[in-house]
């Protein structure tokens, strides 16, 4: 079976690989780029472990083919903090402890980011329904819900003109 | 917010650091068990059988191993024999035959799903298409996965070398039972008799898996001088080192294993699946392998928790006293031994003093996977049962349900169900924190009904091994064996840093490999903080006294003329000061570095308790039950790190939600599982919670230098039950059987409408 050459934007960055045309971006972001941030917890886009962002738009990485993302940015958790500036959502989930095992976190974080890019004032029924997509097994998800709410406080705060 | 104040004040303990290792996992940089790369690794994959039970006639590997990039096959050909073995594995000890069995079938598949061969590739690709290449000649059998079935006269028999312990006398024909166990005292029967009132009823519940988002995963590297290094993620490094070294009949300081992050597992990864399958495919190939399994073979593979049968009487005096109790219980194991009956007749009645009760607990095997430990094994399938008496009988006595249960509380000095004396336990401090919170009495609307449910755990200490050591300049190095499933780094550090008293973060953790610290058991059993901390409590206060001992030394003055203040030593009669880092950057010119070990067998652990109030809305049009409020009360010794204990709460709280609700295994008629993914087995998602209001409870412990209980397994033992008997109340009609999915209620409902 040949390999498909694609060309791509991943986390900002022009990335060119070279794929198996039944493999998904998860594959190629964990065991080609060795970007292992963005998890596999089912394979079938029912737990959200692999959220990344494709065009701006939230997807499991387990259900798209490598293949699709010719000519297009792929964003993972790898590139949600700026530098060594942990985004809001991040900060704010350390604050909380919304981390137990930490493995459904990359995907949450993702999430959080990405509603909080499109509703900066989310109400908790508004956040709950959002992350419903993504699983965690360890924390009941109160302290992410929070977490999620303070970090859009957070940011809100932010954008108000000094 | 009703709890009694801890007696001790704290500079660190109780407070709420960032935890160590937080950064790492909101990054994504932290390194789980699918995450590890080892140089020239290949890809393993198994070959699972498609039937619930089958002989194995042949195997044949031929075409398999002619494929381009098979680097190795394996089959239960290639495990050792070896006579039964008991060895130490986790939470419940294991047979090792019965390990090696459920690693690799030999003769017999004794659920779908068991592994039957296994390929090394040098892609996952190849080795799956490898996989299809092999070809397994089965005589299939008649399976059983039920009870009843697996108990009837002539049942399908899933081995023929087990009979059924605790009988009296004993067996002479093998069965799927190999358990029963009773304990229990007084005369039950004249109890009940004597009872003003008297409920009784049969309870069921599903088997159900952990759930863990991680599935299992490992490499292994087994070189040809015999030693191995094996990188997962688990409970316990020593644990998977020992079982797999007994499974390969190899010496445990041959395997060097590394825990990487772990990514949940509630008990279930406590237990050895894929390693050593692995090491076998290494030894063959000669390059390190990595197997991992997908979602569907951690379902159909890896240890749900037992379904159950509770057969139960209870009776009741007209002030609410519990005169008797009499249970039978039935727990669902799978296809080999450990389905945790002991631990649940120890736990069912162990939060109420009856004297007068018989609790008779039986295992039974079918086949499905083969059942194991998840949170608080055991005890949340009988304690349903009984908490569902006890909300039954306050009904009809016209009691409050959390007076009638002060009312028969355990207490300190009460004697427990092992006839030892219980010591500063909590449970009637949460069941009055229960009544005093808002909660208990808030006005609920339209059908909707308010439950609760208490329950217990034993808890654990046992062995653990910490070291503690001072870099040159006088920073702490803590390290242990324990893997942080939660947290734990985060309350190590805390408690390193109240012993030393100095900054949190002058404090590094870090979880050893096998060959890197001493023996400690698993992370299980809620014995981490309480076992481990101790451990490194006690290295901290070696380091104190070797660091006055120095001090003294250098000022030339007696011990008892310093002491610690601060992180440093102070001279009583001068008030000189050498601080660690002082002492560290002399230590290599005078007595050496500065290091200290403690290996411990921790006791004095204490049972906890907590109490569970749920409030649900039974939607009449289609059965659909909601959590509207729900709050988790918990006797939790001293919380080290508060948000860490209220987490394990909260989540052991909604994983019992899930329970009560929606999870369950479902399996067709030939025996396979139907509902093997997240889509089908459906776990709670964040939109079907409410906020889990929290009270921590502290009684401190005073066998812990901290006063620390463990607190992870208790919070999934009262859900059951305060979720049903809050649906039980929202459509009077009392719930017995789970989960309680709108199906089941929708018809319940239909058929209360006559």
């Amino acid at each position: 079976m040949s390999k498909m050459f694609v060309t791509a934007t991943v986390n900002g960055d022009s990335a060119e690989f070279l794929c198996d045309p039944g493999a998904t971006l998860l594959d190629v972001l964990r065991d080609t780029m060795g970007l292992t941030g963005t998890k596999e917890g089912c394979g079938s886009g029912d737990c959200g472990a692999c959220t990344v962002m494709l065009d701006g738009e939230m997807v499991c990485s387990c259900l798209v083919l490598a293949a699709e993302t010719e000519g297009r940015q792929v964003s993972t958790i790898e590139a949600v903090a700026e530098g060594s500036d942990l985004h809001p959502v991040q900060r704010q989930f350390l604050e909380h402890g919304a981390l137990q095992c930490g493995f459904c976190t990359p995907g949450f974080i993702v999430a959080s980011k990405a509603l909080l890019d499109h509703n900066p004032n989310p109400s908790e029924s508004e956040v709950r329904y959002w992350l419903a997509g993504n699983l965690c097994r360890c924390t009941g998800y109160d302290k992410i819900v929070r977490a999620v709410l303070d970090a859009a406080a957070e940011m809100r705060q932010e954008r108000i003109p000094a | 917010m009703n709890a009694p104040l801890p007696t001790r004040t704290y500079r660190h303990v109780g407070t709420r650091p960032v935890r160590p290792d937080g950064l790492e996992k909101v990054t994504g940089k932290a390194i789980y068990g699918t995450d590890f790369v080892a140089p020239g690794m290949i890809h393993g994959a198994m070959l699972r059988s498609p039937h619930p039970h089958a002989r194995i006639r042949s195997i044949d590997t031929k075409k398999a191993e002619a494929l381009p990039g098979v680097k190795a096959v394996v089959t239960g050909a290639d495990f050792p024999t070896m006579a039964s073995l008991e060895v130490a594995m986790g939470e419940s000890s294991g047979n090792i035959k019965h390990v090696s069995r459920n690693c690799m079938a030999h003769e017999k598949v004794l659920y779908e799903g068991q592994p039957v061969a296994a390929i090394a590739a040098t892609s996952l690709r190849i080795a799956e298409e490898a996989a299809r290449l092999i070809v397994v000649d089965y005589e299939v059998l008649p399976h059983v996965l039920d009870i009843d079935s697996a108990f009837a006269p002539g049942a399908p028999l899933l081995h023929d070398d087990i009979f059924t312990k605790g009988l009296n006398p004993p067996p002479d024909q093998p069965s799927n039972s190999p358990l029963r166990f009773q304990i229990g005292g007084g005369d039950p029967e004249a109890a009940l008799a004597a009872a003003t009132h008297r409920v009784s009823g049969r309870f069921s519940t599903q088997p159900v898996h952990q759930g863990y988002i991680e599935p299992h995963a490992c490499v292994a590297s087994w070189n040809a001088d015999g030693q191995a290094q094996i990188w997962c993620s688990s409970q316990g490094q020593f644990s998977i080192r020992s079982v797999t070294a007994g499974v390969l009949g190899i010496s445990h300081a041959d395997i060097r294993v590394y825990p990487l992050e772990i990514g949940g597992g509630f008990g279930g990864k406590t237990i050895v699946y894929l390693e050593p399958v692995a090491m076998l495919l290494s030894r063959k190939s000669g390059r390190p392998v990595r197997m991992a399994m997908s979602r569907s073979e951690v379902f159909r593979a890896s240890g749900p928790a037992p379904g159950s049968v509770v057969d139960i009487e209870m009776g009741a005096m007209a002030d609410g006293t519990i005169s008797g109790v009499v249970m039978e219980f039935k727990y669902l194991g799978g296809a080999f031994p450990g389905a945790d009956v002991h631990p649940g007749a120890m736990s069912a009645l162990a939060h109420y003093v009856v004297p007068d009760n018989r609790i008779i607990g039986w295992e039974v095997m079918c086949n499905m996977p083969s059942t194991h430990a998840y949170r608080a094994p055991g005890a949340p399938q009988a304690t349903f049962a009984v908490e569902s008496c006890i909300d039954e009988l306050a009904q009809i006595l016209g009691l409050d349900p959390i007076d009638m249960r002060i009312k028969n509380a355990a207490r300190p000095g009460d004697k427990s169900a092992m006839g030892t004396t219980l010591g500063e336990i909590g449970y009637v401090e949460c069941l009055e924190a229960a009544k005093a919170h808002p909660h208990w009495s808030a006005p609920l609307g339209p059908n909707q009904g308010r439950g609760v449910g208490g329950g217990t755990w034993g808890n654990y200490g046992g062995p653990s091994t910490a070291t503690v050591s001072l870099a040159e300049d006088g920073s702490v190095l803590v390290t242990t064996g324990s893997p942080d499933i939660g947290g734990s780094r985060a309350s190590m550090a805390i408690m390193a840093a109240e012993t030393l008293q100095v900054h949190y973060e002058k404090i590094r953790v870090t979880i050893a490999d096998t060959s890197s610290i001493g023996y400690s058991m698993v992370t299980g059993g809620s014995r981490t903080t309480f076992a481990t901390g101790k451990a490194v409590v006690e290295a901290c206060e070696q380091i104190i006294t070797d660091l006055r001992e120095r001090a003294a030394a250098m000022w030339n003055v007696d011990l008892d003329q310093t002491e610690w203040r601060n992180g440093a030593v102070v001279c009583r009669a001068t008030d000189k000061v050498l601080t660690m880092g002082d002492i560290a950057a002399k230590a290599g010119f005078a007595k050496g570095p500065i290091a200290a070990e403690s290996s411990i067998n921790a006791q004095g652990y204490l049972p906890g308790f907590g109490v569970h109030i749920c409030d649900t809305e039974v939607d009449p049009e289609t059965g659909n039950v909601t959590v509207v409020r729900y709050t988790a009360v918990q006797d939790v010794g001293t919380a080290i790190h508060p948000d860490y204990v209220e987490g394990q709460m909260q989540g052991g709280a909604v994983q019992g939600i899930g329970w009560a609700l929606n999870e369950g295994y479902v399996f067709d008629k030939s025996g396979k599982m139907d509902n093997p993914g997240f889509l089908d087995y459906r776990m709670p998602v964040c939109s079907d919670m409410p906020m889990i209001d929290t009270v921590m409870v502290e009684k401190p412990n005073p066998a812990h230098p901290y006063g620390v209980k463990g607190v992870g397994e208790v919070p999934i033992v009262p859900p059951l039950a305060a979720v049903a008997n809050a649906v039980s109340r929202a459509t009077g009609m009392r719930m017995r059987h789970l989960p309680m999915t709108p199906d089941k209620i929708w018809a319940q409902l239909q058929g209360q409408k006559g």
